[in-house]
């Protein structure tokens, strides 16, 4: 019901909305949870366990009973607060745990069977059969007990992160955090203000009052008027701070969208990362309810929240109304009704002396002992000493009491301390290094002491920070003690309820003691108590109370649940912005990738960069038929291929050679200007890390290749050696496999070919060569080097040149029968000739298991020399690099087996590699690791794989298939 | 997390690289006595490889500046509380030549 003249919500700007597929209208400003009360809708959800009618409990992010989906074109948004929800043309929303319609939902059986549903029943009853868990009781409970249902579609929605930094960060823009933000907005100080809710003032809002002179809404607008004029404040709104990290850093969920109607670009949410030199937490404090006899009927609420409706939205939450509070400052609800007209049943208040000076009935000593009322509250039983009565009500406002909103001043280990005197936990002095809670938050509950609090905090932290303090006037304002009692729970028949989001009753605390889950960890995961979205921000003290109390022992010793990030939900799809898709890893391409999509060559991945498989040709119908041709191309003619992506390391400098020697296990100090090396780098720990090529360009200047695997992880490596081991020597390392441009030409017609690029004649160029040379005024470099085993060149350039080079070179092969070939083909090549790749240099191998254990020299020390000659990295014992020829497709992955054995795992021999098919030898040939491989040549081994149902036999041979001598491309 | 890099200043911890302790930089000399057999590892080979603390409170470890100025840090930090209280350059240290 709608209060004429109440409320910050513009009567002007009418906004529909749906829920369980009715229209209803509401006003800009609202929340779902308002503008459904406005509309006299009470019943928006049911329970977890029990399917109860539930209403709406508070009117903030706390909220336990109030979860929607909201429903989008193609997702829905599950377990939604409606009272955080704001409204906005179109939105659409239902209720959910349910079955059938919400006022009739057909799991309200449950209900029925609650002494069954206690704490510790799906642990008691579903233990056994144990099959019958996955099959049948859980599907059963899963559609019973649950939350809201996800879409089953992808979330395509946008979503954002990104990193803010400021001097001073104001966590909430209550008068404590205004006045904060206020004095270092004056001092010029960079500030942030977040604040979770779409508008400033914090309780002002709801609470009203006055500041200085003026209502605290005048006050309010003219702090916020002069903190936005103030070119160093930023005003984050729906912005709620989630946890607290080390180094002042902070996690901040910003509802960038959720509260206009969707459009493609805007971003649904974003997750803040903000980094702050120092941190005033005013973050307010969350009214507690009270676990008497059926106190979860809809139209039960906090009593800061029916405030907050009457104060925010105009709207009164009943027609009459009865409040129930032990504290003196609850009664300003009543009274606030009141004075806009509404009716207040009575005032019960469990305390005896008390004044009952008001305009409607006191009833002192009393309490609430039941509830009436099937879908929404009707009537309430009061008793008061031995009398009881009941009063007709259709909203009850509640207050427990207070709890500072502290849960960023836990986030990083630190417990909070409990306060008798405020029947509270508050926090502890630097419990998140920088950070400071005021006001509400640190238990200081007066507007005044929250000024004071918020102007103190920010003053010390500007000095900390460095920076001048502006003077700030400290507005008067009400300060009132906090006048309450603690009340927990009120004995009497029926369930009460303290969770009310995971359906947890006093009794289920109480017997989780009783079965001496005493612990309050241990009380927590075995009634469920905290553990539903809102994290149990109304109930977790009140549920430690009532097991301090069953326990006898007091509730500082009974102590807290850890208080964890997120302080309240955070969407994975917020907080993985940008990580989804070609978000998920970066992409590299080399210069030669459009003139491979040119020509349709469909491109694959190695690591993040994408290389091109085949080049297709007309009628080819499969990737074999051009890998083949391609493979065929090499050894007949010339083929042109992109090595662009292989890492590319500049060493330079006196210490060079020496510095080479130390991280390669062979010698490279003894190659000659102009000749490359085959290089092996082991790791310390004696495993083979890499292999690839140290070519040597002048006196004190060496080129170094990688694998594109390990490009980066052997540069990290060299730094590493360089760093830690002999930083005084004269030597550089720097990666430039971005800055070339690389291409192999191999075939008994690349040096024809080359031949026809170079400015000047090449002459002789034996091979493992290298020299300088120029392409069209361009210098490039020309290595002779083989990865296919035959004759083999490898121009680099520029990387700007790449492309141009690229494209000339396939013009140029396709005259002389040659062209592109990819990186199925260079596979195949390179395993008819036994060359490695990360295949089998998979961090598991040493030299030895390779064949090449005489390449570690003896003469010096080298990385991983000490650990390579471990005895276990040796001999017969290990497996050893073979080459596998087959008749029939084999697999890599596939493991071998003696003929004669059972294909166990007690019988593995060792395990295949790479497999491939060559078209040169008309055979399918496997390199893998064998038992003792290298005395086992000519010997048949079974090699099986069941993921592909293969079973072939094979021969053991030498790795080397094709050309063992070398000839082809020593030329 | 943010590291002070000595070259480059606070930076996000995404651009570093972990490798592990600072164990990594007490490289045994090569020759470093052996056991028996004589080409097991001796203790002290053994020990820098292998052994590691898994300290609750202060530890030093090593970061790479991968996506910066490519210097290896030496950084003291807290692993109870992650204070970072300190961040040299490993090519700074005094007696590193192999
Ligand atoms: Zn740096």
């Amino acid at each position: 019901m709608r209060i004429e003249g109440k409320g910050i919500i513009d009567r002007t700007r009418e906004v529909k909305f749906r829920f369980d597929g009715r229209d209803y209208s509401g006003f800009r400003g609202d929340t779902l949870a308002s503008a459904l009360l406005a509309n006299g809708v009470r019943l928006m959800g049911r329970s977890f366990k029990y399917h109860r009618p539930r209403g709406v409990l508070s009117a903030g992010s706390e909220e336990p009973n109030a979860l929607v989906e909201v429903l989008g074109k193609t997702i829905r948004t599950p377990n939604t607060r409606a009272t955080m929800q704001e409204i906005f043309e179109g939105l659409d929303t239902r209720s959910q745990n349910r079955i059938g319609s919400l006022r009739h939902d057909l799991l309200a059986v449950n209900d029925l069977f609650s002494r069954f549903l206690s704490a510790g029943f799906y642990y008691k009853t579903f233990m056994w059969p144990r099959h019958f868990w996955e099959g049948l009781y859980e599907p059963l409970i899963r559609r019973a007990a649950g939350l809201g249902s996800l879409a089953q579609v992808h979330d395509e929605g946008v979503y954002e992160k990104a990193w803010a930094h400021c001097d001073l960060l104001v966590i909430g823009a209550g008068p404590a955090g205004l006045m904060a933000a206020l004095v270092a907005a004056r001092s010029g100080a960079d500030v942030i203000l977040a604040e979770e809710q779409p508008i400033l003032g914090g309780r002002l809002i709801g609470d009203g009052g006055v500041i200085g002179a003026e209502p605290a809404a005048l006050w309010l607008a003219g702090v916020e008027a002069e903190l936005r004029a103030h070119p160093n404040v930023r005003i984050m709104t729906r912005t709620t701070v989630t946890g607290a990290y080390d180094n002042g850093t902070y996690g901040a969920l910003e509802r960038v969208g959720l509260h206009r109607s969707p459009r493609p670009s805007l971003p649904r949410e974003c997750f803040w990362r903000i980094v702050a030199g120092r941190t005033v937490l005013a973050s307010g404090a969350h009214e507690r309810h009270i676990a008497f006899p059926m106190n979860d009927r809809p139209g039960i609420m906090l009593a800061s929240a029916v405030r907050t409706y009457l104060n925010r939205f105009g709207v009164a939450p009943g027609k009459r109304v009865t409040l129930f509070a032990a504290n003196d400052q609850a009664r300003q609800t009543a009274r606030d009704l009141m004075a806009a007209g509404v009716q207040v049943a009575a005032i019960i208040d469990p305390r005896q002396d008390v004044s009952v000076v008001e305009d409607c009935p006191v009833h002192s000593g009393a309490e609430v002992i039941d509830t009436k009322g099937r879908h929404a509250l009707r009537a309430i039983t009061v008793r008061k000493g031995a009398e009881v009565f009941d009063i007709e009500t259709d909203c009850l406002a509640v207050s427990g009491g207070w709890n500072p909103a502290l849960h960023l001043t836990c986030h990083m280990n630190s417990r909070p301390r409990w306060s008798d005197e405020l029947a509270a936990f508050v926090p502890v002095a630097d419990a998140v290094p920088g950070l400071e809670a005021v006001g509400a938050a640190n238990g200081d509950f007066s507007t005044h002491a929250a000024l004071l609090g918020g102007k103190a905090a920010a003053g010390a932290a500007l000095l900390a920070l460095g920076h001048k303090v502006a003077p700030v006037a400290l507005p008067a304002a009400e300060d009132a003690p906090y006048t309450h009692r603690a009340i927990w729970a009120v004995a009497g028949e029926g369930r009460a309820w303290l969770d009310l989001a995971n359906d947890v009753t006093l009794k289920d605390v109480q017997q989780s003691a009783r079965e001496n889950f005493a612990s309050v960890e241990h009380m927590k995961r075995y009634t469920t108590q905290g553990m539903a979205p809102d994290q149990g921000k109304n109930s977790n003290v009140a549920a430690l109370a009532v097991l301090a109390d069953a326990t006898g022992r007091g509730i500082a010793e009974t102590g807290t649940t850890t208080f964890r990030p997120p302080y309240v939900p955070v969407s994975i799809a917020a907080m993985g912005a940008g990580g989804r898709g070609k978000g998920f890893a970066p992409e590299r391409f080399m210069t030669s990738d459009q003139a491979s999509r040119d020509r349709l060559a469909p491109m694959i991945e190695a690591g993040l960069w994408y290389r091109p498989a085949y080049f297709p040709k007309p009628g080819e119908t499969t990737w074999r038929e051009a890998c083949d041709r391609e493979v065929l191309m090499v050894r007949n003619a010339v083929g042109v291929c992109d090595v662009s992506t292989l890492g590319k390391i500049d060493v330079q400098g006196p210490d060079a050679g020496r510095f080479l020697d130390l991280v390669y296990a062979n010698t490279i100090s003894t190659l000659a200007p102009g000749k490359v090396r085959y290089g092996l780098m082991l790791r310390e720990d004696g495993l083979v890390m890499d292999d690839g090529t140290a070519a040597r360009l002048g006196q004190d200047h060496y080129l170094l290749t990688t694998t594109t695997a390990a490009a980066g992880q052997v540069m990290r490596h060299l730094d590493f050696v360089h760093q830690a081991f002999c930083a005084d020597w004269k030597v550089r390392v720097i990666s430039v496999t971005e800055g070339f441009a690389q291409f192999a030409v191999a075939g008994p017609k690349a040096r024809a070919l080359i031949d026809t690029m170079l400015d000047a004649p090449l002459g002789d160029l034996p091979f493992m060569g290298v020299v300088q040379t120029a392409i069209g005024g361009v210098q490039a470099r020309l290595f002779r080097i083989s990865f296919s085993g035959e004759e083999g060149y490898e121009i680099a350039v520029p990387v700007d040149y790449g492309e141009a080079l690229f494209r000339d070179l396939l013009a140029r092969a396709e005259t002389m029968g040659g062209g592109p070939y990819g990186v199925e083909a260079l596979n195949v090549l390179r395993i008819e000739k036994g060359f490695l790749t990360h295949a089998e240099l998979d961090g598991r191998a040493s030299a030895d298991d390779l064949g090449l254990g005489a390449m570690v020299s003896t003469k010096k020390d080298c990385i991983g020399r000490a650990a390579s000659r471990r005895p276990g990295l040796h001999g017969p014992a290990r497996e050893q690099l073979v080459g596998l020829k087959a008749m029939a497709e084999i697999s890599a992955g596939a493991h071998l087996f003696r003929p004669a054995d059972a294909v166990e795992r007690v019988n593995d021999q060792g395990h295949v590699t790479s497999v491939c098919w060559s078209p040169v030898l008309d055979l399918w040939l496997g390199l893998g690791f064998l038992q003792n491989g290298r005395a086992r040549y000519g010997e048949k081994i079974r090699l099986v794989d069941h993921l592909r149902g293969i079973d072939v036999e094979c021969e053991v041979t030498h790795p080397v298939f094709f050309d063992p001598d070398g000839g082809r491309m020593r030329g | 997390m943010r590291l002070t890099c000595p070259l480059c200043g606070p930076r996000d911890r995404r651009e570093f690289t972990y490798l592990g302790a600072e164990d990594y930089l007490h490289r045994p000399a090569p020759d470093a006595p052996r056991d028996a057999p004589p080409d097991a590892l001796s203790e002290a080979w053994d020990s820098y490889l292998h052994l590691r603390d898994n300290p609750a409170g202060p530890t030093r470890d090593l970061w790479y500046h991968e996506q910066g100025c490519a210097a290896w840090l030496l950084v003291s930090r807290n692993t109870i509380t992650h204070e970072i209280t300190g961040v040299e350059l490993v090519a700074n240290r005094k007696g590193g030549a192999a």
